[in-house]
């Protein structure tokens, strides 16, 4: 019983789908969007990291981390904007982001 | 054994997390099966033999990213009744796409192949008798350094942007203005009275 690429590789696609499903799911709640698409970000970590791992070749390493970074980057501009649409409006539902709406 | 047995612990780990994720009512609790979630797939990380990623995973999203979010989310008057409603509307909608999702993805897993030269083709091999984050380093500084650079560039116009849009003025707070300080003039600052003697001001 030994673990290969194809294990990870499952584990990676219910993460990524379960990130996914929660986006369709938490329409309103605009938080739990950023962090489903943190868990999809993750998934395809996962994913480059199990190939990695599979082949001896650290590209898939390096990349995982570009992802990290972007992933990180992403998160503190979507709360940023986040806190500032708060401000704003007092409300972060997503049926609110209407103002520009023509 | 041992490392199947630990393969599907920190897998099942992470995926009941994820799915507490999705569905706990409160965002609090959802950031918390989020750091879970990390914490487990660093775990995953770690079996797969990427040390040094498994913990920066640890680093960089529990220590950073996760605690954002909860501070966000704590910072943030939301009302979670609001938010909550007409969740269930969504659930058919959701599952339906995620069902169709998964099975696309279980065909694609079902039917690939290696071609046969892609082992022959690795880009940058892991050299043997290197720890995983020497080699990573290696690399990284050498063969990848604009991906690296790029990398370090999104940090920064990320962190110019968060800045720009949380940066408020606010009225009505005490302020030190150094110009004004240094450029006061004695006629301002004091005023002289003549006052004559034994009679007061």
């Amino acid at each position: 019983m030994t673990i290969g690429l194809s294990h990870y590789l499952v584990v990676a696609a219910v993460l990524f789908t379960i990130g996914i499903l929660g986006i369709f799911v938490n329409r309103k709640n605009i938080i739990i969007i950023l962090m489903c698409i943190e868990l999809m970000l993750l998934a395809v970590n996962v994913n480059l990291v199990a190939f990695s791992a599979q082949f001896g070749d650290l590209t898939g390493q390096v990349f995982a981390l570009v992802i990290l970074t972007v992933a990180a980057a992403e998160a503190a501009i979507g709360l940023a904007i986040l806190v500032v649409f708060f401000r704003n409006r007092g409300s972060i539902a997503v049926e609110d982001v209407n103002a520009m709406k023509g | 054994m041992l490392i199947a047995l630990a393969f599907y612990l920190f897998a099942a780990i992470a995926v009941a997390a994820a799915v507490m994720v999705v569905t706990a009512r409160n965002p609090v609790h959802s950031v918390l099966f989020l750091i879970l979630t990390f914490f487990s797939s660093a775990g995953l990380f770690m079996l797969a033999g990427a040390e040094f990623l498994a913990l920066i995973l640890i680093v960089v999203y529990v220590g950073a990213v996760a605690v954002l979010f909860l501070f966000v989310v704590m910072m943030l008057d939301i009302d979670i009744a609001e938010l909550r409603q007409g969740v269930l509307d969504y659930v058919p909608l959701g599952a339906l796409i995620g069902l169709i999702m998964l099975v696309e993805l279980g065909l694609a897993l079902g039917v690939w192949a290696f071609a046969p030269e892609a082992a022959s083709s690795v880009a940058a091999p892991v050299h043997p008798g290197l720890t995983n984050t020497e080699a990573l380093g290696r690399v990284l500084y050498s063969d990848f350094l604009y991906v690296f650079q790029a990398s370090g560039l999104v940090l920064l116009v990320a962190m110019i942007g968060a800045i720009v849009l949380t940066l408020r003025e606010r009225p009505g707070v005490k302020r030190q203005s150094i110009a004004q300080q240094v450029g006061r003039l004695r006629a301002e600052a004091v005023e002289l009275k003549d006052i004559r003697p034994g009679q007061g001001l």
